[in-house]
């Protein structure tokens, strides 16, 4: 088998508000995949589901071939993990003690690190370059540096898949890049398959091996960024009048917002 | 007669203040990880208050200090564990504020309880009450100071077991989650824990305000956030804290003594405000 993630029929509601309706894809191994839409359209509840914080209502996942609920939750962790919108750093641990809880699910209770679990925690702190930033407190970082230092967290699980909740949501043009970059390495070097959502349609072409456009809990397309980044569907989906034309940098699309040119009110 | 009043006495009650302040320390300690609010604290979140209305019913209901009390004051600990719970988790957030808000009213409510009570007695048993309720560390012998360490010293060595699950749980519930911890199972494991012996350090001697939030503080000052080192520090440093308290309980005022939740109080408090003054910056 060559997926790493299949979903079918996936259902979530909130209480009575359904957010996710019978959602089928899969997703192969060692792919950049990245799930975009608009606010609200169930993104981040897919997101959850997909590491096993939300169980799915209905429908059946699963994970490199195995059922999602056979796996124990150490099991999943070193099999899934998640690098979070905002990492929660109000308490002052130094970049290596963070990035060196990665470690936990491979560890007994009380977490004590051997001396290949502080190699692996080096090596993870190389890869996302914050090795010069080890003894450093992380509160004291900039939003870039700690975003590279959750990431180096999460390869420090040494997960077959990485999910990536908006990892460039607050940074700026050169650390978005270096973050996308990152990935695609990651991909590369290690054949982790990375799982993303953004909303950032531009990075999702130039970066994606498949795109997943999600719209109210639905499906509206799935395929390569050239198949998905359609000027109608994306008008369709946004509500808005875009300008999709070919990238100066390479072969995917780009998109391009118009101002002034909000189309259907009623959409969130 | 030196002989019998330091090992009669002195070291009953030295042990006893030791145990307690390690207890309210931890006690902090757990609270301050799980509920992920720097002020989150026994007394405070009406935990300790819970269990003196139970204890108080039980003092009343004339059942034997151990384990009758000690059953109430855990019955009323968990009760008012389970309603700030309830109150704060409107959409299953604990959302900072709320729970806060939601402790000082249990808190609230559960100092307006011990007053009925106490109005209602009359006879000699509320001389005793009343100086239980202030925190009193007088009263004691050897027996009931082994009792009570069987109770706590397991609950000690569960936390400390948990102590890296802790820090985990610092990152969030969802992060902790997704890193193998079972959130649910160890939220209640911990509250559970903490209370039976909170509960039991107040079901002995009453209400000592504030240990909880100094220590921990303090130690996290000194020592950092990794909890495996905070948890033994907190027996350890909250132990000492609580004896130097008593200490000066005993000997401040000039006739008698005063209890040591008044000392805890008068430092704790300020602390509290300066805390709650700097987190919101």
């Amino acid at each position: 088998m060559n997926s790493a993630i299949v979903a079918m029929d996936l259902t979530f509601s909130y209480r009575n508000t359904p957010v996710l309706k019978r959602i089928s894809f899969s997703i192969r191994k060692g792919n950049f995949f990245i799930i975009i839409g608009p606010n609200g359209s169930g993104k981040t509840t897919l997101m959850k589901i997909l590491c096993g914080v939300l169980p799915a209502q209905n429908g059946r996942l699963e994970i490199m071939d195995r059922p999602c609920r056979n796996y124990t939750r150490k099991g999943l962790a070193k099999t899934i993990a998640l690098v979070p919108q905002m990492a929660s750093m109000d308490f002052p641990f130094t970049v290596t003690e963070l990035v060196l809880m990665g470690r936990s699910p491979h560890l007994g209770m009380l977490g004590l690190e051997k001396e290949e679990d502080i190699e692996i925690a080096r090596q993870a702190m190389a890869f996302t370059e914050v090795a010069h930033l080890a003894s450093r407190k992380i509160d004291e970082l900039s939003g870039g540096e700690r975003q590279r230092v959750s990431i180096a967290r999460a390869i420090c699980q040494e997960p077959k898949i990485i999910l990536l909740d908006e990892p460039t949501a607050s940074l700026d043009l050169a650390h978005q890049v270096r973050v996308m970059d990152l990935m695609e390495r990651l991909k590369e070097e290690k054949s982790v398959t990375v799982v993303m959502v953004s909303h950032d349609v531009n990075l999702a072409a130039m970066y994606g091996d498949d795109l997943l456009l999600l719209k109210d809990g639905r499906i509206i397309s799935l395929g390569s960024p050239n198949e998905v980044l359609t000027y109608r569907t994306l008008e369709e989906v946004y509500g808005c009048t875009l300008l999709v034309d070919k990238s100066p940098v390479g072969e995917f699309p780009r998109v391009t917002s118009v101002p002034g040119k909000f189309i259907d009110s009623s959409s969130r | 007669m030196t002989e019998t009043i330091i090992w009669r006495i002195r070291f009953p009650r030295v042990v006893l203040a030791t145990l307690v302040g390690a207890t309210l320390s931890l006690g902090g300690l757990v609270f301050q990880a799980l509920l992920r609010n720097p002020l989150a604290e026994p007394y405070i979140l009406g935990i300790s208050g819970g269990s003196a209305v139970g204890g108080i019913i039980g003092i009343l209901m004339g059942l034997s200090r151990f384990p009758g009390v000690g059953l109430a004051a855990f019955c009323g600990s968990m009760a008012t564990l389970l309603l700030i719970l309830m109150m704060s988790s409107g959409q299953t957030i604990l959302k900072k504020d709320s729970l806060l808000l939601s402790g000082v009213m249990v808190n609230a409510f559960c100092t307006a309880v011990i007053m009925f009570l106490v109005s209602l007695t009359h006879d000699s048993r509320l001389h005793n009450i009343i100086f239980w309720l202030m925190g009193d560390l007088s009263s004691t012998d050897i027996g009931q100071v082994g009792m009570l360490s069987l109770t706590i010293l397991p609950c000690f060595l569960l936390l400390f077991w948990f102590s890296n699950t802790m820090n985990l749980l610092l990152m969030g519930k969802e992060m902790a989650q997704t890193m193998g911890v079972n959130v649910k199972a160890v939220t209640v494991i911990l509250l559970v824990a903490t209370s039976l012996m909170v509960s039991a350090t107040v079901s002995h001697c009453g209400l000592l305000g504030f240990v909880g939030l100094v220590m921990p503080h303090l130690l996290r000052l000194v020592l950092g956030p990794d909890h495996r080192i905070l948890v033994p520090a907190c027996v350890l440093g909250g132990g000492a804290y609580m004896v130097l308290c008593d200490l000066l309980a005993r000997i401040l005022p000039q006739q008698g003594e005063m209890p040591a939740g008044v000392i805890t109080a008068m430092i704790g408090a300020p602390l509290f405000i300066f805390l709650l003054k700097r987190s919101k910056r």
